[in-house]
């Protein structure tokens, strides 16, 4: 209890800015403001073929209800400051970080190189040391599950540099 | 009716869904996004019978990692640690799974015998919704899931809203115009349901287990599960028989099914008990209120899913896809038109409930085990089989793209209290409440006020707002 209240303390002192209420806040208004500039892109149905209202008119209520309804919990996180988080720790932007590597690789290199890439770097930054459960889950594992579902689903992934060796 | 063929697929598919429901982080909800391509190679009733298979067995699983390591193998079993863990620490963790095994088997067949009566009738009265009882009944749902939710009703409104926004990407299913499109050819289609779900659940996850590698667990010792003692039984049943009641009621209102059960489950059986202040110290009412609550949300879960074709929970919305995938569209016509299809999903999820009663009560030692794979194993091995599931559906790249940007979504949502699972009804409900809004306001020439001269309509509007004033009458009282 005490802790929570310490918390709760802790987060006032900051300025808003800093507050995760004002970023939960802010990151919502701010793309849900360009979601809905963009709604007003939208081609229009003619009158004579339109039935009922038109395609941009939903979206463009849902985002002023997620504007209205963020606006509320801002509003009444005045009253009721929010607990502050702890901070996170490296092994997340870690993570983070395989999963760009990941983009970047299936995208330019091949799909199970990045997949292998991924699978190790996280289990090595997650605490793995052993070679041999970093090739299993790096290599091994990944294998296993390529040629599964290559054979029972018939499923055929995209071309790279590993890839092909197998297709060809 | 059941063949070899279907015996085994059902008995994979609860071996299965108890391995999900143990593991930490994962559940029925992933488990059965995951599994989703392999039911490509099923016929639709064994295919729905691996989904619904799964998601009974999953759901009993978490107890079993509630009571040893204090850690919900889902989130429908959070209430069970708090008396099953400590009862376990007394030296009694067999007694308390014992306990678990029979009162979710008792919930989970209870919540069979509610699906197998009340889907029929509700299937019936569906016959007099039209396009705007439907929009109704959606608005509905989707109210009802922010005020029972988990958490705050407002964040879950959100998060539902923005499910429903994620729905209108790609061309309008009226007019074929593009939405929120940028030029990019593959968002035409719209966003598939497997990597938004699988992003949000499994990838978020593995997220939020990498902020907890300096965890540790405290395990007890199982040496076996015992069955409960004649006056266990008589101190339970009718703990028991309240909370399958409470779970297949609150089952059947799309929230998050088992998790919100379980807790209401859990409570009151707190209220009713001649020892309350046993509870949270190991009672034995206590592992039985939440245990049969949450396992008679699956049954519950399914009434809607399978009569309107609107998902009770998560994985209910998973089953959903998994029929539409399938050529099976819910429905009243369902019933009407393949009654031996629901026959055996009802018998299907019968045979689930004795199974997974077998397995836990002889094998929860060994599932236990199980839990003993390290994170930095078992997670980058999650995360290959993930992508590999997500590309399968459509054999899209972008598709990956997409479950590692709602991964990252997902995690910061539930980080600053946002529920993910409305995302995901949302999702599954959008397409319907745009679609039954638009076409209503086409019989109605424009004129929104002629929803207020549709009974139903009004009735579940009424229900609707009651539904929206509810959170703040309850902290209200409270307060007070």
């Amino acid at each position: 209890m005490n802790n929570v209240q310490n918390k709760k303390r802790a987060n006032k002192s900051l300025p808003f800015f800093f507050k995760d209420e004002f970023k939960v806040f802010f990151v919502i208004i701010f793309f849900s403001t360009i979601l809905l500039i963009s709604t007003f892109t939208f081609d229009k149905v003619p009158p004579i073929l339109n039935r009922g209202i038109q395609p941009a008119t939903f979206p463009k209520g849902l985002l002023v209800l997620i504007i209205f309804l963020t606006s509320i919990i801002y509003y009444l996180s005045f009253k009721n400051p929010w607990k502050k988080e702890k901070k996170l720790p490296k092994p997340f932007f870690l993570t983070i970080l395989s999963f760009i590597l990941f983009v970047i690789i299936s995208k330019t290199l091949d799909f199970f190189l990045a997949i292998s890439v991924l699978s190790i770097f996280v289990s090595y930054n997650w605490g793995e040391k052993r070679i041999f459960y970093l090739l299993l889950v790096g290599i091994l594992f990944p294998l296993v599950v390529f040629i599964f579902f290559e054979m029972i689903l018939g499923l055929r992934f995209p071309p790279g540099i590993i890839t092909n060796l197998y297709y060809y | 009716m059941f063949s070899s063929k279907l015996l085994m697929v059902l008995i994979f598919g609860t071996l299965f869904g108890l391995i999900l429901g143990v593991l930490p982080g994962l559940g029925p909800t992933t488990g059965g996004a995951l599994i989703l391509p392999f039911t490509m190679t099923l016929d639709p009733l064994s295919a729905i019978v691996l989904l619904t298979s799964i998601y009974c067995a999953g759901t009993y699983g978490g107890a079993i990692t509630a009571v040893l390591i204090n850690t919900p193998g889902t989130p429908a079993a959070a209430a069970t640690c708090l008396d099953g863990y400590p009862l376990a620490q007394k030296g009694e963790a067999g007694r308390a799974l014992g306990m678990a095994t029979v009162s979710s088997t008792v919930g989970g067949i209870f919540s069979v015998i509610v699906l197998v009566f009340f889907a029929p009738v509700l299937a019936q009265l569906a016959y007099e919704f039209g396009q705007p009882e439907y929009f109704a009944l959606a608005i509905f749902g989707l109210t009802m899931l922010a005020s029972i939710g988990e958490g705050s009703p407002i964040k879950n409104l959100i998060a539902g809203a923005f499910g429903i926004l994620i729905s209108t990407i790609g061309k309008d299913f009226m007019t074929s115009i593009d939405r929120f499109t940028y030029g990019i050819n593959e968002l035409s289609v719209g966003i598939g349901f497997i990597p938004v779900v699988v992003g949000l659940f499994a990838i978020s996850e593995m997220l939020t287990q990498s902020t907890l590698l300096d965890q540790v667990f405290k395990r007890v010792a199982l040496k076996a599960v015992k069955l409960p003692s004649l006056d266990d039984y008589k101190k339970t049943w009718k703990t028991i028989l309240r909370s399958s009641g409470i779970g297949s009621f609150i089952g059947v209102l799309p929230a998050e099914g088992g998790t919100v059960a379980s807790l209401i489950g859990y409570s009151e059986a707190k209220r009713f008990s001649k020892e309350p202040e046993e509870f949270g110290k190991g009672s034995i009412e206590g592992i039985a209120g939440a245990e049969a609550a949450n396992n008679a949300a699956t049954g519950g879960a399914m009434v809607p899913t399978l009569a309107l074709g609107i998902p009770g929970s998560a994985t209910t919305a998973v089953i959903l896809t998994g029929l539409i995938i399938h050529g099976v569209r819910p429905g009243p016509d369902l019933f009407r038109e393949q009654p031996e299809f629901l026959y055996g999903i009802f018998g299907a999820m019968l045979i689930a409930n004795v199974l997974f009663f077998i397995f836990g009560f002889f094998g929860a030692k060994l599932f236990a085990r199980i839990t003993l794979v390290p994170n930095k194993i078992l997670w980058p091995m999650i995360f290959a089989v993930s992508v590999c599931g997500t590309y399968s559906l459509s054999q899209s790249i972008i598709d990956v793209w997409i479950m590692l940007f709602f991964g990252v979504l997902g995690f910061f949502m539930r980080r600053f209290g946002f529920s993910v699972v409305p995302v995901i009804i949302g999702l599954i409900l959008g397409e319907l409440v745009e679609g039954t809004l638009r076409q209503s306001l086409v019989i109605f020439d424009g004129n929104w006020l002629m929803f207020l001269t549709r009974p139903i309509a009004l009735t579940f509007f009424i229900l609707s707002l009651i539904a929206l004033a509810f959170p703040l009458i309850r902290s209200k009282k409270q307060k007070n």
